[in-house]
């Protein structure tokens, strides 16, 4: 059972009843999930988790809801794989790359939709929904299917036709005529009055806490402990504290002995509000219209960019902004070394992580694990350019010729 | 009376300008100032807006014209 207390405002620390809100009435500060760690602590352990199904489930004593009610199709437990041929490339000998482009709709959404869904049924919802330029539609539309709710899933009407498709295969998806500024003001505008678990709005705070299950599987899979050094890309920033506060709880659980994570956001030049607050040294991003290859980034008002910045600095993190032309080379350098096709943000997390590692951020025996949090199978555009084939004639001399280069005359 | 919370960020231009008095005086819109946070350079403000559907539309568009930035809450809704 969950060991939820209440719902608590991130900035004044009043307390609310676990309902669908996600502002706080007095001071207008983000509502949190409140637990109770004594209670968990009495119950939880490393074999307790064990003992649990090999999904982000395994943590639910940790997540605001049951296991026994979860809608789950499978996500979490992805791999974490040590990166051996891309750490020799960047001078890193204890280098991990945490892959959650495995999970079921092949990206990391799929934790947090995963418990904004079951929190949905449980508030008795009978409407999922979400407004989303990709992964977000994905996985929303598939846990919606799953949990047999409708499913309003909001798309801008110029994304590209595979994504469009690949979220309206779980269900209809309503296209909007607009750019990003025209849906999210609609969406906004819905999410006020309609009666609907719009999971980045009134759910927000019970999916955001689906990613917490990121940290809780790098310690696991690491062996129980948390690594020196964690890069995430960053867009809302939720990701990015989230993560860090599974480390955390780990840790004040006895789970895992401490936490020295140093956290480092990753942001491409297009949509860097986080990152520049960190680099200029100030605490709030300034909101920013998006431009940039890595559209799963593309956050110009990032809501956990503040908090963002705070646990970079209070970590002793970092943050990148990687120019636009290196997001597809780290696409390609990973897939060249590792045999993984990430998506855009993973490119400019490996860009970054290169960047660390030149600088001397990073040192080559420390512990890293870089977090790829799409597959690049929704982004293939951004690749198009950087790559190479080869076309030949059905013949032996046609191949050696074009792509052996030893043709005999 | 419908009202809507939202965020205005304002560049270095607009801090001198009194947005949200002339706002309120335009169009038929109480505005309530909740958190804020200004500088010389830069700031943010979220407020709450009281008045009908249209005229907080037409409102938020004239804010926008002047140069502010205007989001919910939570930030940018339209995720990846």
């Amino acid at each position: 059972m969950p060991y939820v207390q209440s719902l608590r405002c991130k900035e004044c620390g009043r307390d609310y009843p676990q309902e669908p809100i996600y502002v706080c009435d007095f001071c207008f500060g983000p509502l949190e999930v409140n637990y109770d760690y004594d209670e968990i602590a009495k119950n939880i352990s490393r074999e307790s988790i064990q003992d649990g199904p090999l999904t982000i489930w395994r943590y639910d004593q940790l997540l605001p809801a049951s296991r026994d009610n979860a809608v789950n199709i499978g996500a979490g437990m992805t791999p974490l794989l040590k990166a051996d041929n891309l750490g020799k490339e960047l001078g890193l000998n204890n280098l991990w790359i945490k892959n959650d482009a495995a999970n079921p709709t092949h990206s990391f959404k799929d934790r947090v939709v995963s418990v904004a869904a079951t929190k949905a049924v449980e508030f008795d919802f009978d409407t999922l929904a979400c407004a989303s330029t990709g992964n977000l539609a994905g996985a929303t539309a598939a846990h919606g299917a799953k949990a047999g709710m409708k499913t309003m899933v909001f798309i801008p009407a110029n994304l590209e036709r595979g994504k469009i498709l690949g979220a309206a295969v779980f269900g209809s998806v309503v296209l909007v005529n607009g750019n990003y500024d025209d849906v999210n003001r609609l969406c906004s505008e819905l999410g006020d009055d309609r009666r609907w678990a719009f999971v980045n709005i009134n759910m927000r705070p019970y999916y955001s806490e689906g990613s917490k299950s990121l940290g809780y599987e790098l310690a696991e899979q690491l062996g129980w402990h948390a690594p020196e050094h964690v890069i995430v890309p960053v867009a809302s920033g939720s990701l990015f504290t989230k993560v860090y506060k599974g480390l955390k709880e780990f840790a004040q659980l006895g789970i895992i002995d401490s936490v020295n994570t140093k956290m480092h956001i990753a942001q491409p030049f297009g949509c860097s509000p986080v990152a520049k607050a960190f680099i200029e040294g100030y605490a709030h991003p300034k909101p920013v219209v998006p431009n940039t290859i890595a559209k799963s980034l593309a956050i110009g008002s990032p809501a956990d960019g503040y908090y963002s910045v705070g646990i970079a600095n209070s970590t002793g993190g970092s943050a990148t902004i990687v120019p636009e032309s290196e997001i597809a080379e780290g696409m390609k350098l990973l897939a060249e070394t590792e045999g993984i096709f990430a998506e855009t943000a993973g490119g400019v997390v490996i860009s970054t992580l290169r960047r660390l590692a030149r600088e001397g951020v990073i040192k080559p025996d420390q512990e890293t694990v870089a977090l790829i949090t799409g597959t690049g199978l929704k982004t293939l555009e951004a690749i198009e350019e950087s790559v190479q084939t080869s076309t030949i004639d059905p013949t032996v001399r046609s191949f050696d010729e074009i792509v052996m280069g030893t043709a005999v005359s | 009376m419908p009202f809507r919370r939202v965020k205005f960020t304002f560049k270095t231009a607009l801090i001198q300008s009194p947005i949200i008095y002339e706002l309120g005086h335009k169009f038929k819109i109480v505005t309530n100032i909740r958190r804020a946070d200004i500088d010389a350079e830069n700031g943010w403000v979220i407020l709450e807006l009281e008045g009908s559907i249209e005229e907080i539309e037409r409102g938020l568009d004239w804010v926008r014209e002047q140069g502010s930035k205007v989001s919910s809450l939570d930030g940018d809704i339209l995720a990846g």
